[in-house]
Formats: C-alpha cells, structure tokens, sequence
C-alpha cells in the first residue's frame, strides 16, 4: 500500500473542506440560512450544500438581498433553481425598504451600501444566527483576514482588529442571542477554482456568464449594460459589444468585460489568462476607496 | 504558456494537481512581503489591478519602492501604521499545485498568529536575512513550527545580494539553525539562499550562487512530498452529523457523516464505535456522487453501519484493536491567546475537540515555558497572551483523543471562554493517562 494511491486533487480537498463547514453550521447553529443571489459563487454553495446532506435535502432556506435591480436572467434562474430543489426562498427587497423608510436611496442610484440595513432586518425577524456567504478571501485584500466563521454583534458588524483566531478545523460558532455568524465555505476557493469546478460538476449558470451581444457604454473603463436601472448618459456612446459578466452583483453597478468565452472551458482559458482581479474588473463599488470593502464589512456587509 | 494557464491544462489532462498549505513567519524587515510578492509575481498570480493598487499607495507615502508588504497588508489600520495584524490568506498555483500561504505577521501577537497559521500548515517557511543571522525571532518560529508539528521546515536566508553571495555566510546560518533544530522535533528541514528582491533561488536556481546545489524555493515547494504526512494508519472518523432524511421517497437511511481525520475506512471493516465500544461492520461508504471504495482523508463522506446502534455527533469511528483514549484526564501543551484574563489554575473552560464539545476545569499547570530559552518555570501560577505551558485538564465528559504527535487532527483542540465565548487558547495533547 502506497500513500501515492491515497492523494486527492485540489478541487477534492477544498470540496471536503467547504462540506465540512456547512456540516458543522448545520450540527451546531439552530438557524442557518444561505444567501442565494443567483451568483456563481452562490450557486456553488448551493452544489455543496447539496452533496453535504445528501440524501437528504438542503436543511435550510435560501435568502435573496434583492436591490430591485436584478439582471431577468438571473432571477429566472433563482426561481427555477430554488423551485427545482424544493427550497424556502425568503427575499429580502430593497425596493420594500425604500418603500417602508427603512432606507433611503442614494444620490447616485446604486445600492450596494442600502443592502446592508436590509439584510440586517431580515436576519432578525427570521432570527438567523448563521448566514452563509459566497465570498472568497481571493477576491478582497480585507477579504484575505477574514475567518471561515466570522463573529457578528448584534448589529452585524465585523471588527476585523478582534477576530478570534481559527485553528485546525475547529470552528468556534458560538455567540449570544441577537449575534451570529458569518460563514464562508468557499474562503479557499480562487476565482479559477470555482471555474474549474463549474466545469467538473456541470453546473448550469445565468447565461450572462457567457458571451453575449449587449448595448454597453463605457464608463470610468468599464463596460456597463444600459438598462433600466442604468441609463446612458448624456455623452455617452451606446455601442453593441460582446460581452459576459463575471461577478453577478446590482444591476446599476456590475460591469461586464469584452469576451468570446461562450462556453465553461473558454472561460476558464481566460479566467487563467486574465491579469485583473474580477472585483477591480468588474465591480463600481469597489473602486470607491481603497477600503471600500473593509468600510462595507465592518457595516454589516457580507 | 502562463503558470496558471498550464495550470489550467494539467487539471484538462486530468494530471492530479493537489494541495499544499503552507505558512511564512519572518518579520517585514526580512523581506517576508517582498517573498510572497515574487512567488506571487513570478507564477503570475498578482493581478495588475492589484499592482497598480499598491504602486499608487506606495508612490503616495513617499515610499521609495513599490511597497509589497501592502499587498497583504489589507486592514485601513495595517495600512495606516505600517504593520500587520493578522493572518492573511493568499493564494497561487502553478501546474503540480495550489499553494494556500498563511501569511502571520513576526511582530504584533506572533505566537497566537503563527500558531493559527501553522495549526494547518504541511510546511513552514522561516526567514532570516543573511547580514544578521538568526535572531532571538528566528529560533521562536522554530520552536513554534515544531510544537505545532508542521512536518516540512524551509529556512530561506535572504538577502544573499547584500553579503556577495557568500558561502561562508550561508552556511554559517545553515549550520547553526540546524543544530538548533535538532533540539527540536523537526522532521524535515531544508535550507534555501535567496533573494527575494532580486529573485535569486527563487523559480529558479540563481546563477550567482552556483556552490549551492539545492533546489530553488518554488521547486521544493511544488515537490515536497506530503502525502505520507498523512495519518492512513489510524483510523478516526469523528461524527459531525447524523443524515437521516425525513422523506416519502428515502427511508430507513441512517448515515454518519463526517470528514476522515486519519486511515482508510471500506465497506466490510470491523469497527468500533466511542465512547459507547459497540462495534459493527462498514455497510457503505458514500458520497453524493455515489459509493466509494475508499475514505481517507480529508475526504467528507457519509458512512453506513451494518448495525443499528445509537451514535451521535461527537462519538468516534474507530477500528477494536486501534482505538483512541477514552480520557476525562488530559495532559496538554496549551497556547494562551487572550488579552484579557489569563490561564488560571482552576479555571473552567469550552472546550472543542474533534467534534465533540465538553467543558473543562484546569487542574494544574506544571511550568510555563520560555519560549526563547525553553526554560521551564515551575513557579508559574497563570498563561497569559502569547504564553505557553504545560497543562492538566479534566473535563466533563471523555475526550476521545490521541497525542498530538500521533495525530493533529485528534489531538488538537481550542479552549472558549464561557461568557465570551471568544477562542481563548489553543490545546495540544501531551497524554492521556
């Protein structure tokens, strides 16, 4: 008996690791819930989650922060998803919040930094004390220093300066009524990872993911989709151009960049190929500050 | 061909790539950033945007250099003062394999960071820089690594450019972290001159130190041999989960599901299960893509009993004549890693092991230990932040553990603070008597 008979590819040892983290939030945290946004990442969860508890169904209900701002594509594809595994969908809708006071819309029409207050209310009325996120430590730099279970206080924020230290796989969940926990399966996983992944299990994504013909303008260098949400400018030139999405986030937002890659294995190629971070290509609410995203978090973000 | 795009082909030809995680210790003045941004740079794993990020920031501190330290620096206070405060994951590959690197900062709360770092890590990599040797630091990151048993050590001497290239100064810090090492427990160690600036011995094997006839950095990296790291002779399959589906068209199903700490489980093995020692026999082995001949780890499975017996999350899958202890006495190294209140000699506690979570009261500490000297004092009376000691605990219900040595996985555990419920200390099992 050789060990070289007993070795496991990469993708198998971040598949056992992401599984075993789901497995421990379901063994210890009453109330679990996975935020579903129809998004690549997301949708791997939704794989994992599966094989973690199979036979059995997923043991816990998906939640959508829905800006309003919502790609048709995507949404068709989470209600279908959701329809097809029997799950509890519970939505939490900005457009909702605007409507009660909750939040106010900003000056510049995004609402990335609006989500926040939205999920918050939604984790309390459903009294969720683990959420699971799709994010990757990959794909931020404060994103890099985040635990795979991340301690929230009773206003959902993160205090990057007080993380209590993780060791072996032993996950401390453990918190008072009113904080939870963060979680993320996919700390692990690179952009290309989950590509190849995608790949390897067959998993149908949005088709936005892959190349399309879009009217685009451009916009502080990146190609964003005019649409409803997203008018063009005065100025602006509307040109068609072919175009996939890498990050699937709000509509008003999310930029998609030049491709031909119309199939999963083109995209890997140029996924491996490219020389920018799929966040710094793709996503306005992250060129704000060089803290964007650690301001974001600390305030409750995912 | 890009690295990641040959990367990409090996996985297309289905040749395995695996996994190797491995942590760096070092301070930011021996050139750890500088490290991790070549390996990064050089297997194209840095992306511009990133780049061009940092080149920004560094240009407007005045910096006289791009700074790559801020690359992993990735806090607004990190950034602002110039340090690092925690452990930062960062990520690359090459066609053999994808690196995990925990990267713990040398100065601010090393212990408790590079403890979490290592607690994972298959290889730890130390640097020193060549114009001032080991340091008190250098020796203390040994210790840890060893105590942690991180199976693969690399000392990088860095700096090599600014001391000629010298031989005589490379093995003069060659010889003397290898006489210290042999103290400790350190299974293999493999010693690298570099400069990571420069790139020297970094990909590959720098033409201005031809005397050396080791294997650049990356090389080693990308060949250690880690899978006889692995435990397959034990076997210990902690119970995370009982699947039992409440549903019309699956039933009767009853499946332990968890990950494999160490050995090989198949279908037909007599095992035994703890703390209850009722065996039975291995009906399946499954996974949501089927049957599996084989678990080992770190596979996730779900396995299936021949018997009806009762087991619940934080009982052990073992074999009758391989079994771990079945201890309410425990003997451990412990790592303290609060700064509010120490370790104290009567103290109840969380604790988490394997699965199984039980309480536990400190019953004694026989010495704390320096970690620079390892000098044991006997006279201590409490652990604080960043201290280690050698501790008796008793818990509530039996731990199902092994030594340390023997397993990581089952002789591990975290201590939680009850009121708190914060991570308070980090335990390694010495005995079970």
């Amino acid at each position: 008996m050789t060990s070289a008979a007993y070795q496991v590819t990469h993708l198998d040892a971040l598949e056992a690791e992401s599984i075993f983290v789901m497995r421990e939030v379901v063994a210890e945290l009453e109330r679990p819930v996975l935020l579903f946004s129809g998004g690549k990442d997301s949708i791997v969860m939704l794989r994992l989650a599966q094989k973690a508890f199979a036979p059995g169904h997923i043991p816990f209900p998906v939640m959508h922060v829905d800006t309003g701002h919502n790609f048709p594509e995507v949404l068709d594809y989470r209600d279908r998803r959701v329809a097809e595994l029997g799950l509890q969908l519970v939505v939490a809708s900005v457009p909702e919040a605007l409507a009660s006071g909750l939040v106010r819309e900003p000056a510049d029409g995004t609402r990335n930094r609006i989500q926040t207050p939205v999920l918050l209310e939604a984790v309390e009325k459903h009294r969720f004390n683990a959420l699971f996120g799709g994010a990757r430590r990959d794909e931020e730099k404060a994103r890099a220093k985040e635990r795979m279970f991340s301690f929230r206080d009773e206003f959902g924020q993160w205090d990057p300066k007080n993380q209590r230290p993780e060791l072996w796989a032993l996950y401390n969940g453990r918190h008072h009524p009113g904080e939870s926990i963060r979680v993320f399966p996919l700390s692990n996983w690179t952009e290309l990872d989950v590509w190849h992944y995608i790949a390897r299990e067959r998993i149908e994504l949005p088709s936005i993911y892959y190349a399309h013909d879009r009217e685009v303008v451009e916009r502080d260098g990146m190609l964003y989709a005019v649409n409803e949400f997203l008018p063009a400018r005065a100025g602006e030139d509307r040109f068609k151009a072919r175009v996939r999405y890498r990050t699937v986030g709000d509509a008003s937002c999310t930029a998609a960049v030049r491709s031909d890659a119309d199939t999963v294995e083109k995209v890997i190629d140029e996924v491996a190929a490219t020389r920018i971070t799929e966040r710094g290509a793709t996503r306005g609410d992250d060129r704000v500050s060089e803290a964007a995203m650690e301001d974001r978090k600390r305030e409750g973000y995912f | 061909m890009s690295t990641e795009t040959l990367a990409t082909a090996a996985v297309a030809e289905g040749r395995p790539m695996d996994l190797l995680r491995f942590a760096t210790a070092g301070s930011v003045d021996d050139g750890k950033s500088t490290l991790i941004g070549r390996l990064l740079y050089d297997t194209k794993s840095l992306f511009t945007d990133q780049l061009a990020a940092v080149e920004a920031v560094s240009a407007a501190r005045g910096d006289e250099y791009t700074n790559l330290a801020l690359l992993t620096d990735g806090l607004r206070a990190e950034r602002e003062q110039g340090i690092t405060i925690d452990v930062a994951y960062r990520y690359f590959a090459t066609p053999r394999r994808k690196f995990i690197i925990a990267d713990t900062p040398g100065h601010i709360q090393y212990t408790r960071n590079m403890v979490t770092g290592a607690s994972t890590a298959d290889l730890a990599l130390i640097l020193v820089d060549a114009r001032k040797g080991l340091v008190e630091q250098s020796r203390r990151h040994a210790f840890l690594c060893s105590l942690l048993r991180v199976p693969h050590l690399v000392l990088c001497v860095n700096k090599m450019d600014l001391v000629d290239f010298s031989q005589e100064v490379f093995e003069r810090i060659a010889d003397e972290f290898t006489a210290f090492a042999a103290k400790l427990d350190v299974p293999d160690l493999t010693v690298v001159p570099i400069s990571a600036l420069r790139g020297d011995n970094i990909v590959s094997r720098s033409e201005n130190m031809p005397w050396y006839e080791g294997p650049a950095l990356l090389h080693h990296l990308e060949r250690v041999h880690i899978a006889s790291d692995r435990n397959l002779v034990d076997v210990r399959f902690p119970v995370q989960y009982v699947i039992r589906p409440q549903s019309t068209t699956v039933t009767d199903y009853r499946g332990y599901a968890g990950q494999v700490a160490s050995g090989v489980l198949k279908p037909g093995d007599e095992v035994m299960v703890l703390p209850s020692g009722f065996t039975s026999r291995i009906a399946a082995v499954e996974t949501a893509d089927g049957p599996v001949a084989e678990a080992f780890p770190p596979m996730s499975v779900t396995v299936r009993l021949e018997n009806e017996i009762d087991i619940s999350r934080g009982d052990m899958i073992c074999r009758p004549n391989n079994a771990p202890a079945v201890a309410q006495d425990i003997e451990a190294m412990v790592c303290w890693m609060d700064e509010t209140r120490p370790l104290q000699v009567g103290g109840k506690y969380s604790i988490k092991h394997t699965t199984r979570a039980a309480r536990a009261i400190v019953r004694g500490l026989h010495y704390r230990l320096d970690i620079n000297s390892l000098h044991r004092d006997e006279s201590a009376t409490e652990l604080g932040l960043n201290e280690i000691g050698r501790v008796r605990l008793r818990t509530t219900i039996p731990l199902l553990a092994d030594e340390y040595r023997r397993n990581r996985t089952t002789g591990g555990f975290i201590i939680i603070d009850e009121a708190t419920n914060r991570t308070v200390g980090a335990g390694m099992i010495v005995e079970t008597p």
